[in-house]
């Protein structure tokens, strides 16, 4: 099963490997991560797709919040999730082929972000199933490299997590 | 306060002063020779042991009887990773530590110069929490941090690494009177709620049981857990690192629990319908047949809220100080009475055991070690290695008073010397006794010089058969007894060695020797070595 696991932390170095570091010690699998700052720059979050139990999940919880940098651990529910990837994928694309693409990238509202002669770059920010979808729609034409970042995800409504 | 301008080394030393600290133990280098030439200004005593590991296991010696963070100090590079295994060792075993490490000068970190190691990186995964300093004006709040995170919940060692440049860097000086972690705010009291459930479910036990650890001398709780097992008639047993929690006199007393534990205490475990486990976190050796407690009720207290359920499902958790919780279950318990229970537990006590005997020109252990016990003084603080000659002094020993330390979750040989000396350092007044094999001791006898510098009468008791014993049985009884790598030929003659150092030394070879030399050696005022000879095919339980 898997899980989002939104974590507060101080923005140290290091801070990072120590989450990390305990995600492979305690031998917690990490499908996704992504960093980044608050809005206060004092604290970073960290979001981490991790897969297993219930077990798990409640030592991974109860694991990270003894490590000091750590200022809260938030499991997100799945049904009251925001959640996105960005993903940038450079594709093969004949001169003859540009308007198919274009009418690809407007269906999935992805950006086109970069074009050349032979290829084109689409820019698309999804949930992780849409991206997916996304891509099988862009293989036949050729994917010479894909770029994605991890997770980033939000409780839906009213509530945040401070 | 006002602040005042100072070197960052000469910040270090007011900011142990600060702490509290007297004694340090430690192992200079070129790294952390600029705190070295401050500390010398400083009334603060500095151990100066043979090896650093050592000066962490004497820092957890000593930590253990003050309950207070204690304080090792090594160099950087090999210094630092020497000290490695003290650090792990005494995050396994939960004990209150400030390590201090020298590292190459900041602009240097990374460029793998010499005796530059990433050691909060190598530590990361046996510390509590660790610094790295590179801002010399966070020294008096990172010290002050330091120690109370080392202190407070769950204590564990704390790892502040000081790079060259840092200590020679000048700061204006104002030790922090106050800590504020936003992230760190241990639990104390315990949920209310709780508290009224594990009361009910005593209440309706006929067979309750409690499993102290060593999260009673954590909180300093031996008087309480006593008040407690009286008040309500509850049966007693000790992991490990709980042992001489309670008076082995005590009729509520049945031992230690788990795989090399005795009979009763087993029983207890397998036979109660409630399990109150106090400040114990259900290691994989304490509690060997946990499957058969699914169905019973458990409640766990605990300091660590990951502790519960990490190994065993709890039906009522209780996090907090096991000190304050214990007070709250005294306030709310009742007289309650389980005679039949204990008469069972009683049963099983009773129940002879096969007389201890041995080969002809050997001492048997179990008998030498229950001799030993008869004529210890009431202050006396045991110190076990690891091995046969653990299990053997944990289940004879039978303090009824003083102390029992040893290296419980880690198993880590080598801790039992230093950890003595640094007790004894914490506790002159104090009877100290290391007791270890004869592999054992070769990993720590290095100490010997350390006790006679700084005049550390700590007493040693050698139980040596020539071999890696617990391996040994290992290999007899799962590998047939193919027995490899477990021969000690080559140790030296100990009583040789020990007068070297200039400690007076006797060999027995004999129980009805044993009497006498045990009173000499306790009579004896400075540092002391018996050797006890063991037979090499002595079982570590019977």
């Amino acid at each position: 099963m898997k899980h989002t696991i939104s974590i507060l932390v101080e923005n140290h170095a290091g801070v990072l490997a120590r989450v990390a570091g305990l995600f492979a010690r305690r031998g917690f699998n990490i499908d996704s991560l992504a960093v980044g700052v608050t809005e206060d720059e004092k604290v970073s979050r960290i979001t981490i797709i991790a897969d297993g139990t219930a077990y798990t999940l409640e030592q991974i919880e109860k694991q990270l919040n003894k490590l000091i940098d750590v200022i809260k651990v938030r499991h997100l529910p799945t049904e009251e999730l925001l959640s996105r990837e960005l993903v940038l994928i450079k594709v093969s694309c004949l001169p003859s082929q540009r308007a198919e693409l274009i009418s690809i990238a407007e269906i999935a509202k992805a950006k086109i972000s970069d074009i050349s002669v032979n290829t084109m770059t689409l820019e698309l920010s999804d949930s992780v199933s849409r991206i997916k979808t996304f891509e099988e729609l862009l293989r036949p034409y050729g994917i010479k490299e894909t770029v994605r970042t991890g997770s980033i995800a939000m409780q839906k409504g009213g509530a945040s997590m401070k | 306060m006002a602040s005042e301008r100072m070197t960052v080394a000469k910040a270090m030393v007011k900011a142990l002063t600060a702490e509290g600290v007297k004694t340090v133990f430690g192992y200079p280098g070129a790294a952390i020779c600029p705190f070295y030439d401050e500390l010398i200004n400083s009334d603060i005593r500095h151990i100066l042991v043979r090896h650093e590991a050592n000066g962490g296991h004497a820092a957890s010696g000593y930590a253990r009887m003050t309950r207070k963070p204690a304080v090792a100090i090594a160099t950087s590079g090999p210094g630092a990773t020497n000290i490695i295994t003290a650090i792990a060792t005494a995050y396994m075993d939960s004990i209150p530590m400030v390590v201090i490490t020298g590292q190459v000068s900041s602009e240097q970190i990374g460029r793998d110069v010499f005796q530059e190691a990433d050691i909060t990186g190598a530590a990361e995964p046996f510390v509590k929490h660790s610094y790295l300093v590179k801002n010399p004006a966070e020294v008096p709040v990172i010290f002050k941090n330091a120690f109370y995170i080392a202190g407070t919940g769950r204590p564990g060692p704390v790892l502040i690494d000081m790079p060259f440049d840092v200590q020679k860097a000048e700061i204006d000086f104002e030790y922090p009177e106050t800590v504020d972690i936003r992230s760190y705010k241990p639990s104390v009291q315990g949920n209310k709620l709780q508290i009224k459930r594990a009361i009910a479910a005593i209440r309706n036990s006929k067979k309750p049981l409690i499993c102290a650890g060593g999260g009673i001398f954590t909180a300093g709780a031996e008087k309480l857990l006593q008040q407690f097992m009286q008040l309500a008639d509850i049966p007693v047993v000790n992991t490990m690192m709980g042992l001489s929690s309670v008076p082995a006199d005590n009729p509520l007393y049945y031992g230690m629990i788990g795989m090399h534990g005795v009979k009763c205490a087993n029983y207890a475990i397998n036979h109660c319908d409630l399990l109150i486990l106090l400040g114990a976190r259900v290691g994989d050796r304490a509690v060997t047949a946990i499957n058969r407690l699914d169905g019973i009720t458990v409640i766990h207290i605990d300091v660590d809220p990951a502790e519960i359920g990490k190994n065993l499902a709890a039906t009522i958790p209780v996090v907090g100080d096991v000190r304050y919780i214990l007070q709250q279950l005294i306030e709310q318990a009742e007289n309650y009475d389980h005679y039949d229970w204990r008469q069972e537990l009683n049963t099983v006590k009773n129940q002879s055991e096969p007389k201890a005997a041995a080969k002809d020109g050997f001492v048997n252990p179990k008998e030498f070690i229950k001799r030993l016990a008869k004529k210890l003084p009431s202050d006396v603080i045991i110190s076990a290695d690891v091995g046969q000659n653990q299990i053997w002094t944990c289940n004879n020993i039978e303090l009824k008073s003083g102390r029992l330390i040893t290296s419980g979750g880690m198993g880590t040989m080598g801790y039992s010397v230093p950890a003595a000396l640094g007790a004894k350092a914490a506790s002159p007044m104090s009877e100290v006794i290391a007791i270890c094999g004869d592999g054992s001791f070769q990993m720590q006898f290095m100490e010997l010089a350390t006790m006679i510098q700084h005049d550390i009468p700590v007493k040693i008791i050698v139980m040596s058969n020539n071999r890696l014993g617990m391996v040994r049985e290992v290999q007899t009884n799962a590998y047939g007894n193919r027995l490899t790598a477990v021969f000690l030929d080559g140790s030296p003659d100990f009583i040789k060695l020990a007068e070297s150092y200039g400690i007076p030394a006797k060999r027995v070879t004999d129980i009805k020797d044993a009497d006498g030399a045990i009173d000499e050696m306790l009579g004896a005022k400075g540092c002391y070595l018996l050797e006890a000879r063991v037979a090499e095919d002595e079982k570590t339980i019977l």
